[in-house]
């Protein structure tokens, strides 16, 4: 197939890649300016970053957002990987057309739409806005994307895994975190690191839902970003930027490792 | 070997039935669990919430907190409930269709968001095209770097934007030193930003349906159309591009839905000049905080998104089936 | 003694009327929705026997495995196991263990802990389950790969982990379903003799689902042949092949040639076939056919026995021509187009390096059988 990897593939790559990177790449360098000017290279500095650390407001959002967002993951793991076996196990039950729809509906749903409806519901029910709320919507948001993921693995997951299990006298709940859990762990695991960036980086639906005292980053950062382009976001964007790429360049590093390792077990299997 | 024979189950028939019968209604009930716990939670924050968004629609805008006066309300029981019917009000509604703005907020979005999606096609296929047909060595590290942005913030990506497109920034800086403008072009606060900002933000959701189908696509289908006489661009729209269909699909529909209510795009990058109803929703609700006629707008938002987003939901459905 | 097929047998419980039926369906459907995957069938299995469940894919033959491990239950009927009705027992209360198709080795576990897996679930003492695991290691030789995982192993080595696993819980009964459709045929074939070696060490009852005859053949004590969810005939595998049942027996195990005909009564024993253009065939083998009835004749081709010139004293003799020769080494077969068109095939062993007179293509050539080398068939 390298035949057909020609210089228009290569091209279209490079210049896409470019496209994607570019600002990200830009925003990154400028947070190292000197000047206030963003877009006049002034010198490097690091200042920006050593005020940012003085900053109380965007501390105390960050806290507030690393919380929400390890608590929001965390339970939207559990209620997606149930949505997924929900719909990947069982195929007919009353309501099962209604269920996938509210599963797959909030992946493409405008932000506007769920965060004014949460909202809506919040006020209907009497209950004060702040962290509890914010973190509710987020489990409903974030706890179909990881359906989405978990399903996409047991779609794939051998079934005769499970009737192994049984047929060696494992009882289903048994075979279920005996057997099932482990094999599609990666998925979960992929899943919550998913379901974490979602609530990490969610704007509209946290500025519906939120209410004093739980300002989360985004919305920190955007009021800011309303005010004007200032070395100071540039620097907060790029460390969120950087905590994020390193979670991920690791956790993608890893799996590939661990890849090529089984590969080459595989060989020397096949050969011995 | 010799007492192999032996038998390994040695409970009794009787003890064995009765026990079953249990095991398999504990089974019955955590297979129930299973299913109800996500979809009570689905019921009611996502399902539910709707219902009083349009409950909230009908009612009157009131100077208070919560801002508005319910209609419908249950505490009445059921004839109250009913007579309510009679107090339901359309005004919100009314008024939408009065203000010129609301119509042409919801048709610029729908535009804006039909020609973005194009756009992002034109954009992603061939960005696509080129990683399916890369050496399957590296295409695993070209799909990390295609998802990779797409872990970064939404917000920040559409931040770096500001800096590249401002009068006074990097893009004409760029343009200018190099002599081929002489005036600073204005692309910030205009449609034009919109459309850069939303092919950038969606271009991984349009990429990666397309990679998987085109990845998918057996390139010996390819040689045999070339074998068989067919140049190579014929090819393309004869075999590969009808056979990438599905990836188009979907592709589509992901740029295409959330783009239509998209808030954070238009408002960083359109300014005050470009009209979306996103941001329409956004400055009734906390400019202005009229919630009901934020309801109405939310509804009739619904309304025009709902069939793309069941076509989107069957697609995926049909996609699942095919995947078993 | 005489015996079809030239083999005798000592372990043949089937023939004895006094012997227990260890598994029996019992008049079993199952039905999927619209799809009837099991007919009404019915079918008795000896202890210690190695049965072979033979069909194309989807004829039910995995089903009825299914059923009898408990992933499936029947829609009508019963299956007994040790006369013990297995209705409503789930699968991990079944004394029957199953090896799957596709060895179903638990991915994130060991081979030693593969083979664990079953007695723990037993609560089995410790001690106890390292010696069998060890015991199970050195039964299918894999004593040093204890501590690997399913993907360090090749295809042949998953297979003995997969049989390891499955047995080391000692069940009454064995389920193997396509044991060896993911080997190559090398592998394939030592395996079989493996399979049939542990059996009779073990002393355990055998049940596998194949696709493959030359499988079935080689290792079962009895064949069924399942053809949409019924049974088609069970025998032993020479009386499989050479006393076949029905056509759809005959055309389905090996070669054969048919000629519907009709019978005309004969003389002491020996039946005549009309079987039309001027063609009758003289059998030993027509049973109780009434005269006149519409029949099928059934010959293997390595019965069949191809001259230039005809035979004399053959009882049954045909002439034809030379249509297509193929030389597979061991044996050749020739197809004869008889002067009715139909063309016969006929195998001939070469067990002589040199042949005089060989046939070519479109020689006159004559095909004859002895009266007692072919079946009649009314089914």
């Amino acid at each position: 197939m390298n035949v057909t990897w020609s210089r228009f593939n290569i091209t279209s790559i490079v210049l896409g890649f470019a496209f994607l990177y570019l600002p990200i790449v830009l925003l990154i360098v400028f947070s190292f300016n000197e000047s206030k000017l963003v877009t006049v290279w002034g010198g490097f500095s690091t200042k920006w970053y050593v005020s940012l650390f003085h900053n109380q407001g965007l501390m105390d959002a960050t806290w507030v957002t690393a919380r929400v967002g390890v608590i929001s993951a965390t339970v939207a793991t559990v209620l997606g990987t149930l949505a997924a076996l929900t719909l990947t196990r069982y195929t007919r039950f009353r309501g099962r057309v209604l269920f996938s729809g509210m599963v797959f509906a909030p992946l493409v749903m405008p932000e506007v739409i769920t965060g004014l409806s949460l909202l809506l519901l919040f006020v209907a029910v009497g209950l004060d806005r702040g962290f509890l709320t914010v973190t509710l919507a987020h489990i409903t948001l974030t706890m179909c994307f990881v359906a989405v993921v978990v399903q996409s693995r047991l779609i794939t997951f051998d079934r005769s895994l499970e009737e192994a299990a049984m047929d060696l006298g494992a009882p289903p709940v048994k075979t279920f975190f005996q057997i099932t859990l482990p094999v599609i762990m990666p998925a979960i695991v992929s899943g919550w690191m998913l379901a974490f960036t979602l609530s990490l980086d969610d704007l509209v639906i946290a500025s519906f839902t939120s209410g004093p005292g739980a300002t989360t980053l985004p919305m920190k950062i955007y009021s800011q970003v309303r005010l004007g382009v200032t070395p100071e976001i540039n620097a907060a964007c790029t460390i969120l930027i950087a905590v994020v790429a390193i979670g991920v360049i690791i956790a993608s590093l890893a799996n590939k490792r661990r890849e090529v390792q089984r590969q080459r077990d595989e060989q020397a299997a096949q050969r011995g | 070997m010799s007492n192999a024979a032996v038998p390994a189950a040695t409970t009794s028939p009787a003890t064995d039935a009765s026990k079953s019968t249990l095991v398999r209604l504990g089974a019955a009930f955590i297979a129930r669990l299973v299913i109800i716990v996500p979809y009570l939670w689905l019921l009611f924050f996502f399902l539910i919430p709707f219902i009083i968004v349009f409950k909230i629609s009908l009612s009157q805008t009131a100077i208070a907190m919560p801002p508005y006066t319910p209609v419908l309300d249950f505490r009445d029981g059921i004839s109250g409930f009913l007579s309510g019917f009679g107090a339901l009000n359309f005004d919100n509604y009314a008024w939408l269709t009065q203000d010129a703005l609301y119509f042409n907020a919801y048709v610029t979005s729908v535009v804006i968001a039909a020609i973005s999606t194009v756009l992002t096609l034109l954009v992603g296929y061939p960005i696509a095209y080129g990683m399916a047909r890369a050496p399957a060595t590296i295409r695993p590290t070209l799909l990390m770097l295609v998802i990779l942005p797409f872990w970064t913030s939404f917000l920040i990506r559409v931040y770096a934007w500001i800096g590249i497109l401002k009068p006074e920034g990097l893009l004409n800086q760029l343009l200018l030193s190099t002599g081929i403008i002489s005036q600073p072009l204005i692309i910030l606060n205009t449609y034009t930003a919109i459309f850069i900002g939303i092919v950038y933000s969606y271009l991984p959701f349009m990429v990666l349906p397309l990679y998987s189908s085109l990845e998918k696509m057996d390139y010996s289908l390819i040689e045999a159309a070339k074998d068989l006489g067919c140049p190579p661009i014929t090819a393309f729209w004869k075999i590969t591009f009808p056979l990438s269909l599905p990836g188009v699909i979907a592709g589509c529909l992901l740029v295409f839905i959330p783009a239509v209510g998209e808030f954070v795009i238009p408002d960083l990058l359109g300014g005050s000049q470009t009209l979306m109803i996103g941001k329409t929703l956004w400055n009734e609700f906390f400019a202005n905080r009229d919630w009901p006629v934020s309801s109405a707008v939310a509804v009739i938002l619904l309304l025009l998104l709902i069939v793309p987003i069941m076509f989107f939901q069957r697609a995926q459905a049909h996609a699942q089936e095919q995947d078993r | 003694m005489k015996s079809l097929g030239s083999i005798r047998r000592d372990f043949a419980p089937w023939n004895d009327p006094n012997a227990k039926p260890y598994i029996q369906f019992d008049n079993v459907t199952k039905k999927f929705g619209d799809f009837t995957a099991v007919n009404n069938l019915s079918l008795t299995i000896f202890e210690r026997e190695f049965f072979a469940l033979l069909g194309a894919s989807g004829c039910g033959k995995s089903t009825l495995l299914r059923m009898l491990a408990g992933f499936e239950e029947p829609t009508a009927g019963r299956i007994l196991l040790d006369g013990q009705d297995l209705r409503g027992i789930p699968p991990y209360r079944r004394p029957v263990n199953m090896m799957f198709q596709s060895y179903a080795l638990f991915p994130h576990m060991t081979v030693e802990n593969n083979i664990a897996f079953g007695l723990k679930q037993d609560g089995m003492p410790k001690p106890e389950i390292a010696a069998r695991v060890a015991e199970m290691l050195r039964l299918v030789k894999l004593e040093q790969f204890a501590k690997r995982k399913p993907h360090q192993l090749s295809g042949g080595q998953r297979q003995r982990v997969a049989l390891a696993r499955s047995v080391a819980k000692r069940p009454k009964v064995l389920l193997l379903d396509e044991p060896l459709g993911a080997l190559d045929k090398k592998l394939r074939e030592e395996t079989q003799f493996e399979l049939m070696d542990l059996q009779q060490n073990l002393g355990l009852t055998f049940v596998v689902v194949t696709h493959d005859q030359e499988e079935a053949m080689t290792m079962a004590d009895r064949i069924a042949i399942i053809d949409k969810g019924e049974v088609m005939q069970v025998a032993t595998p020479a009386e499989v092949y050479e006393a076949p049942g029905s056509r759809f027996v005959a055309g389905f195990v090996g070669n054969v040639n048919m000629f519907e005909g009709k019978i005309a009564r004969g003389e002491a024993g020996v039946a005549s076939i009309d079987a039309g253009n001027g063609i009758t065939i003289r059998t030993e083998n027509a049973g109780n056919a009434a005269a006149g009835a519409a029949v099928t004749f059934a010959i293997r081709p390595e019965k069949i026995k191809v001259s230039s010139t005809k035979p004399a004293g053959a009882v049954n003799a045909i002439e034809g021509e030379v249509y297509d020769i193929a030389y597979l080494g061991d044996m050749t077969v020739y197809h004869v187009r008889l002067d009715d068109g139909q063309v016969v095939r006929a195998s001939t062993m070469n067990a002589a390096r040199i042949t005089e007179d060989p046939l070519s293509w479109n020689d006159r050539a004559w095909v004859s059988f002895r009266p007692d080398a072919g079946v009649v068939l009314t089914r």
